[in-house]
């Protein structure tokens, strides 16, 4: 069943509803809606602490305790282990990039393990970040910040994930290194991969999603298309204080 | 010959009881890493699953008349499918908590086994004969080497590097070295951290249960024998640095070699010299001679 859901568009990869989460006994989401269809790049905007990378994490029941709907091509997984969602196909890259230092270069990329068929080869992944190839044997924590993002997100593409969460991969990098992480996410979506991506660079995310959502104390509280970007700008002045 | 006054062959005699203690100190404290990098348990357990494990060669002996290598196959499957068990029931409980309340479960695990032991053999100890390969002792010319002190040697310092190879050098490892760091993240990259955990456990009881039937022909095989050396061991653990793989198997045996040296050269304080180098050590080097300064 999942299969046929995976090459249905009408099923959406990635459904969430009535979404509440909580770390210990902090209250955190309050409620979130989203819906993210397949191939579609899809952004999370909201002020810090607005709970964008709890929904992230909440996705793949990383919080604390988590209750409403969570669904991923159409199953259920509320119930669900982190690492049964994992094998669902969903590709995981957290705002601090969570390399290991007790890993090269390499080893950080092999480390993921396939979930579904259908992933980039290394050969493939190399060919789209070389400078992971230059350093394949350095100590992973020793790869400058662009090189360790490179890494962060290459190392889930291996894995034949389709669902990629992106939080804040444009974070405290340089211009030069935030336009190649653009080109990659403009790649990864003609390849067909399904993104959401946590971001506070209101520039690198507008352009690059085909739907936005704007989240404020734990609820979303604004949806648009990136069509209606122009005529929106003022309530994102407002939400986003940008 | 002499050296420093001491005859040579009782020196050599001395180091080779040295090396052999400090095998034992490394297996163990290899497990002991084992556990606390990937758990953060410090497992107070793991000298009973030692004097487990020459238990278990013991009774296999009296009651089945198995052998020695039937029980060194036999025993790390058996004791450590019993941590294995333990971790499922009761260890899993306390990972949330503070590292306090894993040591005082294990500690109470391991005071429950040994009363159970004690209660069943008593405390005298069971003599455990040295297998008919490895009886004799083989001359070197300028020693008299006992060959089944040479394969406890041998066959620990082999265990001891392939574990280390297994983690440091393998697919297997990487997961492990990573689950160390990391464990929620390689559990949402679709990794069971869970099983892992439980098989890590396992794993390293497994290695104590193994080092006590190495020493089962070597000492008398007492309910008494994890509580006797697990101290020591931790001491071995909190000099090399908690977590460090090869830290916890070098320590080990140059910790044997030097309590052997002090035998010969100072023996009253051949009992209290590690734990004067571990006061050193906390003192200059609080994270371990081989630990990470966090």
């Amino acid at each position: 069943m999942a299969e046929e859901h995976m090459r249905d568009a009408r099923v959406p990869a990635l459904a969430i509803s009535g979404l509440q989460a909580w770390y210990g006994e902090s209250h955190i989401l309050h409620g979130v809606d989203l819906e993210v269809r397949p191939g579609e790049v899809v952004s999370l905007l909201g002020r810090n602490g607005a709970g964008r990378t709890t929904t992230l994490r909440a996705i793949l029941g990383l919080v604390g305790k988590r209750t409403g709907s969570v669904k991923i091509d159409g199953v259920e997984v509320i119930d669900a282990p982190p690492h049964h969602i994992a094998r669902l196909g969903v590709g995981y890259c957290p705002e601090e990039r969570g390399i290991f230092a007790s890993l090269s270069c390499e080893e950080n990329l092999l480390l993921p393990p396939v979930v579904k068929p259908g992933g980039m080869s290394l050969a493939d992944i190399y060919a789209m970040f070389p400078n992971l190839e230059e350093r394949r044997s350095s100590q992973g924590t020793r790869l400058s910040g662009g090189e360790q993002q490179m890494l962060a997100v290459a190392r889930i593409l291996r894995t034949g994930a389709r669902l990629l969460l992106l939080d804040e991969i444009s974070e405290g990098l340089a211009p030069v290194i935030v336009q190649a992480l653009d080109r990659m996410i403009r790649r990864l979506k003609a390849l067909g991969y399904t993104i959401v991506m946590v971001e506070q660079n209101f520039r690198f995310a507008a352009p690059l999603a085909d739907r936005l959502y704007v989240m404020e104390h734990g609820c979303v509280v604004e949806q648009f298309a990136a069509a209606e970007l122009a005529a929106k700008m003022d309530r994102l002045h407002e939400y986003l204080g940008v | 010959m002499e050296i420093f006054g001491i005859p040579l062959q009782a020196m050599l005699g001395q180091l080779l009881l040295g090396l052999v203690n400090g095998s034992f100190y490394a297996m163990l404290s290899l497990g002991l890493a084992v556990i606390f990098g990937l758990l953060n348990i410090i497992n107070f357990s793991h000298g009973a699953m030692y004097m487990m494990g020459a238990y278990l060669a013991w009774m296999m002996m009296e009651y089945l008349g198995l052998g020695y290598w039937w029980s060194l196959a036999a025993a790390p499957i058996v004791v450590g499918a019993f941590g294995v068990l333990i971790e499922r029931v009761l260890i899993r409980h306390v990972y949330k908590l503070d590292h306090l309340y894993g040591l005082l479960l294990t500690f109470g695990l391991a005071l429950v086994i040994e009363g159970v032991y004690r209660d069943c053999f008593g405390v005298s100890g069971q003599p455990y004969g040295v297998p008919e390969a490895l009886r004799g002792a083989t001359n070197l010319g300028f020693m008299i080497l006992p060959n089944y002190r040479a394969w406890v040697v041998v066959a620990s310092l082999l265990v001891c590097f392939l574990t280390w190879f297994v983690i440091e050098r393998t697919r297997i490892g990487s997961y492990l070295r990573a689950g160390t760091e990391n464990p929620r993240l390689m559990q949402a990259f679709g990794v069971n951290v869970p099983r892992m955990v439980m098989l890590t456990y396992g794993f390293g009881v497994a290695l104590a249960a193994m080092a006590g039937v190495l020493a089962a022909p070597i000492i008398q095989v007492s309910p008494l024998m994890g509580s006797n050396v697990i101290i020591v061991v931790f001491a071995v653990v909190v000099i090399g640095g908690m977590g460090s793989i090869l830290g916890s198997i070098l320590t080990g045996l140059a910790l044997g070699l030097i309590e052997g040296l002090t035998r010969v050269f100072y023996p009253e304080a051949s009992a209290t010299v590690v734990f004067v180098i571990m006061a050193l050590v906390l003192l200059l080097r609080p994270a371990g001679l081989f630990g990470r300064e966090s």
